[in-house]
């Protein structure tokens, strides 16, 4: 794939769009793997002991597992230089099944003097944004 | 018990080096679902210019969060972790973190607040090499909710 060019892009535009599951297994996985071994993110018991509907992903897990697509869009990791959010709704993981995260990427701004692109994500479950003001900071050739 | 607002302005200096090893990188990029081949593949890291596989956007959280527990794990601090919702994370990316880097990380607490029970709590980490160049600044808010509204 050819990486995008700064130049032929438009604010509006969208450029990826992907739905990524998440299951209880994963979310073992990303505990590990992150090193965040809060029990809301894998005991039944525990989230709903805190007044969660039960477990819930890692809003780390949901904000890395969006930016993939930037990534893969951009065609190097090393093109985001910047990327922040808010964690506006929890996900519900269900056990047994998985849950669906949809993510569309946009071109929110450009910055042709910096050489970057901002690009906008939307990401939901069921229709709810589960994410706010989710932005990726991209340089581009 | 109560998130101690004294602590807004302290600031922890760096622990032991962080080394980001290749394995642990490709562990963390499969687990949020990162495939692209950067992540995981030497080659293809170094055709981009890399010296190694590169880590992803957000993968600082692993440096940053073993630097912030110096803080939220300190009991003074009253953070109660069974109260918190990750409120909002930013990284900035002064150069892309790759395996091999040697990591050291200033923790800096930036604002700890409270308005209606609720507290907020800013911290960043300033994510350095070893000759203190810049690597990455990882900002994270925590609300703490009020013990009577769990």
């Amino acid at each position: 794939m050819t990486a995008p060019v700064l130049a032929d892009l438009e604010v509006g535009q969208e450029v990826a769009r992907r739905t990524v599951a998440v299951d209880r297994a994963r979310l073992v996985r990303y505990a590990g793997a992150s090193g965040d071994f809060n029990p809301i993110h894998w005991n039944e018991r525990v989230a709903t002991s805190v007044g969660l509907p039960g477990v819930i992903a890692h809003g780390m897990w949901t904000m890395g597992a969006a930016v993939a697509v930037v990534v893969d869009w951009a065609g190097d990791p090393g093109a985001v230089v910047d990327y922040q959010t808010r964690f506006t709704r929890p996900v519900p993981v269900p056990d047994p099944g998985e849950a669906h995260v949809d993510v569309v990427a946009t071109v929110g701004a450009l910055d042709l003097e910096a050489g970057t692109a901002r690009v906008d994500l939307t990401v939901t479950v069921e229709g709810a944004r589960v994410l706010g003001k989710a932005q990726a900071v991209v340089r581009l050739g | 018990m109560q998130v101690d607002t004294s602590f807004a302005g302290r600031a922890y200096p760096p622990g032991d080096v962080y080394v980001v090893a290749r394995e642990k990188l490709r562990e963390f990029a499969e687990a949020t679902g990162a495939t692209h081949p950067a992540h995981t593949d030497v080659a293809a890291a170094r055709a981009l210019g890399h010296p190694d596989v590169v880590a992803p956007p957000t993968f600082a959280v692993v440096v940053a969060q073993r630097t912030e527990a110096q803080y939220v794990d300190d009991p003074a601090a009253g953070v109660d972790f069974s109260r918190v919702v990750h409120a909002d994370e930013r990284f900035t990316h002064h150069r892309p973190i790759h395996a091999g880097d040697r990591l050291l990380t200033t923790l800096h607490v930036d604002s700890v607040t409270q308005r209606a029970g609720l507290s907020m709590v800013t911290t960043r980490c300033e994510i350095a090499d070893e000759s203190g160049a810049p690597v990455a600044t990882v900002v994270s808010t925590l609300a703490v909710r009020p013990e009577d509204a769990a």
